[in-house]
């Protein structure tokens, strides 16, 4: 079973709400990366997203937009970026989730890419800009290297076509929570809690709401209608501030459980 | 092939090019796009409302006129001129404009969205809405603002808004990237027009059948002049918008010769040159798989050119495909060359062309010479150069 499978099914046998945090590899330099995702899996991240970055992001605001410049100009490649992912796979438990653009993979090749991902120990592959149109080109390869392709719907795919990508869903389903790219929001649809129960019902495997995400307030409003959370934006200003002790208390956020009267 | 013809297929790809890589926000939209463009195909009443303004408002069908002096100068095959400098706004990009723009009209979105380079798009698309009444954003990047202010006023006095970027390369690129959020995140009420044969599908169909009026008419006007096909047709190429409306029509004539003219900036064998084809690899970029000028990592390189429409570091898909499949041939022009051009169809036709098109007229003088006399060759002269003469002074040092 893929330790994305696997997780999820422990977090449904305790009845806890997944938190995925978005990292993007070489913010800072390659090298902080084990340190980040050591912190993250400590402070109770369900699974953590890495970011490849790709020099023309056109799903991501400008929070990473600019992360994934500074982890340019650091050098950052997707080879390096697997090579560091092979060397601290050992010690990390949790799924890490590769998150990147079709462009870097193909330059990489594809065969090539999902062999060496496999061997590094990449569980997942969100690719914000392959829907499921194009999909053949590489999801039945990944999927049988055991990397499952997560699957994104969104708030204008028809409830039809979110049925039929979450018949095909693998790991967990990435529901986006706003029309638009990643970063902090002040608010969500009022209709997004019901929009979340619809995709709920329809997938067969967790669903997990992402996009403007950035309090634990959020947190707690998501969690009620879906499995979890991904949190992108907010937590690379976080990391890159220093204040590691929001981070945790974002995290922390997922945990408590609600109380129903 | 050419007999059979028919690309895209159903799913947008021209043989492994295009497609759809585009966030799922926004592929409600562009199915239903796709939908609404057959249904207006077939529609008479659309149709006639598009060859009416083209007719009427953008004053078509434009010229294919004889270069006698050119063609003295050149010595070889007879060139002749597709005035798209003559369309209204100064350039080819109208027809594709005002097309999207009734298609938005039709969908009953009210707002639009586009990039521009060297700004002709964004004026005729600026133009296109003050028409129909359409609310308009153009993204343009900050170092086109400045190469082209004179077209940003035009823009603002014809009531668009119009949008610095100063990410990336601060060009065409980054406008695209912008222009592709913007949409994403307002996707609902707004229908982008995209301004060259890229992006996802449909956009590189509905964009080629737009500008094929140019292809069309030019067949039309030599066969009328010669009683012949052209044996060449000769065109310059950033996305390759107005390449592919004049290949598009000519794809199954194959005793035609296609050429398309990249940008080569300070040269191929620098790194400041625009050349997608000639010297890129395939990948993907702003929702297509087509040629890329892109570093071993597959990160996006900038392009340079002198003139600001040809400075994209991409290719359309169609023209990736009619490179590998050999029916097009690519070669490019230097900034130098361009500008040479540029200065001698001046003094020799009268005509002042944009920097984009003096590429190809660059190139069609070089081929020309070895083409024999009773052989002729059309230039798709796809814009005029007022929006250039800035530039070309600056280069110059106010020498003519």
């Amino acid at each position: 079973m893929n330790r994305i499978e696997k997780v999820f099914q422990n977090l449904k046998q305790n009845n806890e709400k997944a938190f995925v945090p978005y990292i993007m590899a070489g913010d800072g330099g390659l090298e902080t990366l084990a340190e980040k995702i050591t912190f993250l899996e400590k402070a109770g991240a369900t699974a953590i997203e890495i970011g490849i970055p790709f020099s023309d992001p056109v799903a991501d605001g400008p929070v990473i937009q600019q992360a994934g410049i500074r982890a340019l100009e650091a050098g950052t490649t997707l080879r390096g970026v697997l090579a560091a992912i092979a060397e601290i796979r050992p010690i990390v438990h949790i799924p890490l989730i590769f998150m990147t653009y079709m462009n870097p993979i193909m330059a990489y090749g594809i065969g090539n890419f999902i062999s060496d991902a496999s061997g590094s120990g990449v569980d997942g592959l969100i690719l914000p800009d392959l829907p499921a149109e194009e999909e053949e080109i590489i999801a039945p390869i990944a999927e049988k290297a055991g990397i499952e392709i997560i699957r994104l719907v969104t708030l204008t795919s028809p409830l039809e076509r979110i049925q039929e990508i979450a018949a095909k869903g693998k790991g967990f389903l990435y529901a986006v929570t706003v029309n638009g790219i990643t970063g902090a929001r002040k608010g969500f649809k009022g209709e997004l809690g019901k929009h979340l129960e619809r995709v709920k019902e329809v997938s067969p495997i967790p669903v997990l709401a992402g996009f403007g995400i950035s309090e634990p307030e959020h947190v707690k409003e998501m969690n009620q209608h879906c499995d979890g959370v991904i949190v992108g934006s907010r937590i690379i200003e976080l990391l890159q501030s220093g204040e590691l002790a929001k981070v945790e208390e974002l995290i922390a956020s997922s945990k408590i459980e609600e109380i129903k009267l | 092939m050419n007999a059979a013809y028919a690309l895209p297929d159903e799913r947008g790809h021209f043989g492994t090019y295009g497609g759809r890589y585009v966030p799922e926000t926004l592929m409600q939209a562009i199915l239903e796009l796709e939908e609404e463009y057959k249904k207006a195909q077939a529609d008479e009443s659309f149709q006639k409302e598009l060859q009416d303004l083209l007719k009427d408002y953008v004053g078509r069908e434009t010229p294919l006129y004889f270069a006698e002096n050119l063609t003295k100068y050149a010595g070889g095959a007879k060139i002749y001129l597709k005035r798209e400098d003559l369309n209204h706004t100064g350039a080819h990009k109208i027809n594709n404009s005002l097309g999207q723009a009734l298609l938005a009209q039709r969908m009953g979105k009210r707002k639009i969205v586009a990039e521009t380079g060297a700004g002709q798009h964004g004026v005729a698309t600026a133009t296109a809405c003050a028409l129909l009444n359409l609310e308009c954003i153009i993204f343009m990047g900050e170092e086109d603002i400045r190469r082209q202010q004179l077209n940003v006023f035009r823009m603002e006095l014809l009531g668009a808004k119009v949008v610095g970027v100063q990410s990336g390369s601060a060009t065409l690129k980054d406008a695209v990237n912008e222009a592709l959020r913007y949409w994403v995140t307002n996707v609902e009420d707004t229908h982008y027009i995209l301004g060259s044969v890229m992006g996802p599908h449909p956009f590189p169909m509905i964009v080629r059948d737009f500008q094929s009026v140019i292809g069309n008419e030019t067949k039309e006007q030599y066969l009328e002049k010669e009683g012949k096909l052209p044996d060449a047709v000769v065109a310059c190429i950033g996305g390759g918008s107005n390449s592919m409306g004049m290949f598009y029509p000519f794809i199954k004539d194959e005793t035609v010769r296609m050429i398309g003219v990249e940008a080569a900036g300070l040269g191929t064998d620098t790194e400041k040159h625009a050349a997608s084809l000639t010297k890129g690899t395939p990948g993907v970029l702003h929702g297509a798989l087509m040629y890329l000028l892109q570093d071993e990592h597959g990160q996006i390189q900038e392009a340079h050119s002198i003139s600001a429409g040809l400075d994209y570091p991409g290719v359309g898909p169609e023209h990736s495909y009619l490179k590998d499949s050999g029916r097009a041939e690519y070669e490019s022009i230097t900034d130098e060359e361009a500008l040479e051009a540029l200065q001698l169809i001046c003094k020799l036709e009268g005509i002042i062309p944009a920097l984009e098109s003096s590429h190809a007229v660059a190139y069609a003088l070089k081929l020309a010479p070895q083409m024999k006399k009773d052989e002729g060759l059309v230039i798709c002269l796809s814009g005029r150069g007022d929006k250039d003469v800035e530039t070309v002074r600056a280069r110059l040092g106010g020498k003519g």
